[in-house]
């Protein structure tokens, strides 16, 4: 199943990973850095500076604050979904560089940084895990106006920070649930039991924007 | 176009966390391409997986990492400038199905399974399969029930069945409690995406023994 890692493995093992452990002050960006202003509020406004000092800017230095925060935790949650040390650093390095090379199509109006490298480890994993393909649905057609609205994009970052607290207060048992189903396999009356999460106010502001796009690609093609 | 029959939770949140074998995969995503709705709940999922991400305690990883990375992007071409393709708006097969397909209802190569019922396999990794039915206007699957989970979206026409109609966009969770006979409405070929995770248990003689030959 794992055919292709053994080249990984030999230069993997030579190092005991508590050696390269990376302690918190790490993994916390600096806040001022060439070519990144941070107006931030919260830790996501951080990342989306950084996310477009890497489009913009071709920016290193910003690359490299997103790389010691991200990369531990894609490699942390391919383990936890039963992904080999090695393999999962080797799938680590590749998300990120996925991030890098992508970079353009992050739009922090429609999800956080977090969110974002999210879908990008977990289509790596489906990919070099699970050797399956992943469908995915029809991109929305957003206009040549890149820039997203301020507004829409603070709104995204409050919401996900908001999420983000409703998750630490839920009760360990209905948490444990939730994270076995993003690390691995659960079944579809577990799932069904997982549900009722704090989704709402997420939903409805996507559903807010998609409609706002609805109309503006409609005013478009009048 | 209104759907009324969305994807449920589970199948919503497995699909978000990369759960799901491939062929439901297909299903789901060719519906969010037809559906806001589930677009917008889709979305809040894959938040969801992003705090989870967040959450991660972080496994030990070293600054020689960050310079292989590097080395890498170093080596890769840039996709700056490149659009996702424009999607073919309106057309009968949405993509994530197009692909599956080779192109649009024409590039599909239907397989008579009787009944004046076509259908096509399609090729998916996985414990699921999935195919593309077509069922004549006024004409019905024969009576069947469920081992597993079949997901049934219309992509044109519309059927009945026991439960209720579903039109375009429509998608029907049936499971293994379930027994139904679908009939196409009057008017239009119903033409459908169907997968399933274990095989269909028909209750005629007949559909049963053509089964092991046309692997439904």
């Amino acid at each position: 199943m794992f055919e292709g890692v053994s080249i990984v493995e030999v230069s993997g093992a030579a190092a005991p990973r508590n050696l390269y452990a990376a302690p918190n002050a790490v993994s916390k960006p600096v806040p001022e850095t060439r070519n990144v202003t941070a107006p931030a509020d919260t830790a996501d406004a951080r990342w989306a500076e950084c996310m477009k000092a890497v489009h913009r800017d071709r920016d290193r230095d910003a690359f490299a604050q997103l790389f010691r925060h991200f990369a531990p935790r894609v490699k942390a949650f391919l383990m936890k979904s039963g992904t080999d040390a090695s393999l999962a650093e080797e799938c680590a390095q590749d998300v990120m560089a996925t991030v890098w090379r992508k970079a353009h199509l992050y739009d922090p109006s429609r999800a956080s940084v977090a969110t974002w490298i999210f879908t990008v480890a977990r289509n790596r994993r489906i990919d070099a895990v699970r050797k399956m393909r992943r469908p995915e649905p029809e991109d929305l057609a957003w206009g040549p106006e890149a820039e997203p609205d301020p507004a829409d994009v603070v709104a995204m970052q409050e919401e996900s920070t908001r999420l983000a607290a409703a998750l630490a207060v839920l009760p360990e048992k209905q948490r444990a649930l939730i994270e076995k189903a993003y690390f691995g396999e659960l079944s579809h009356s577990e799932i069904a039991a997982a549900t009722g999460l704090p989704l709402g106010t997420i939903k409805s502001r996507i559903r807010l924007a998609l409609d706002r796009l609805r109309h503006a690609m409609q005013r478009v093609d009048e | 176009m209104t759907i009324k029959h969305h994807l449920n939770e589970p199948l919503l949140m497995a699909y978000s966390a990369g759960t799901l074998p491939e062929g439901f995969s297909l299903v789901a995503a060719t519906h969010i391409s037809m559906c806001d709705e589930c677009r917008a709940r889709l979305a809040s999922y894959d938040a969801m997986g992003g705090s989870m991400l967040e959450r991660c305690e972080p496994a030990g990883i070293g600054d020689s990492a960050l310079a292989a990375t590097l080395a890498l992007i170093d080596g890769m071409g840039s996709e700056l400038g490149q659009a996702p393709g424009h999607p073919v708006v309106g057309a009968v097969l949405p993509e994530p199905l197009r692909t599956y397909v080779g192109g649009g209802v024409d590039a599909i190569r239907w397989r008579s399974v009787g009944g004046g019922v076509k259908q096509a396999l399609l090729d998916t990794a996985g414990p699921a399969t999935a195919r593309l039915f077509r069922i004549p206007a006024g004409a019905s699957v024969p009576d069947h029930g469920h081992r597993g989970i079949e997901l049934t979206l219309v992509l044109r026409g519309a059927f009945r069945d026991e439960t209720d109609r579903f039109g375009r966009g429509d998608v029907e969770i049936a499971d293994e409690h379930m027994e139904h006979t679908p009939v196409a409405e009057a008017g239009e070929d119903c033409i459908c995406l169907a997968a399933t995770d274990a095989p269909l248990r028909f209750n005629a003689l007949l559909p049963r023994l053509a089964q092991r030959f046309l692997r439904i």
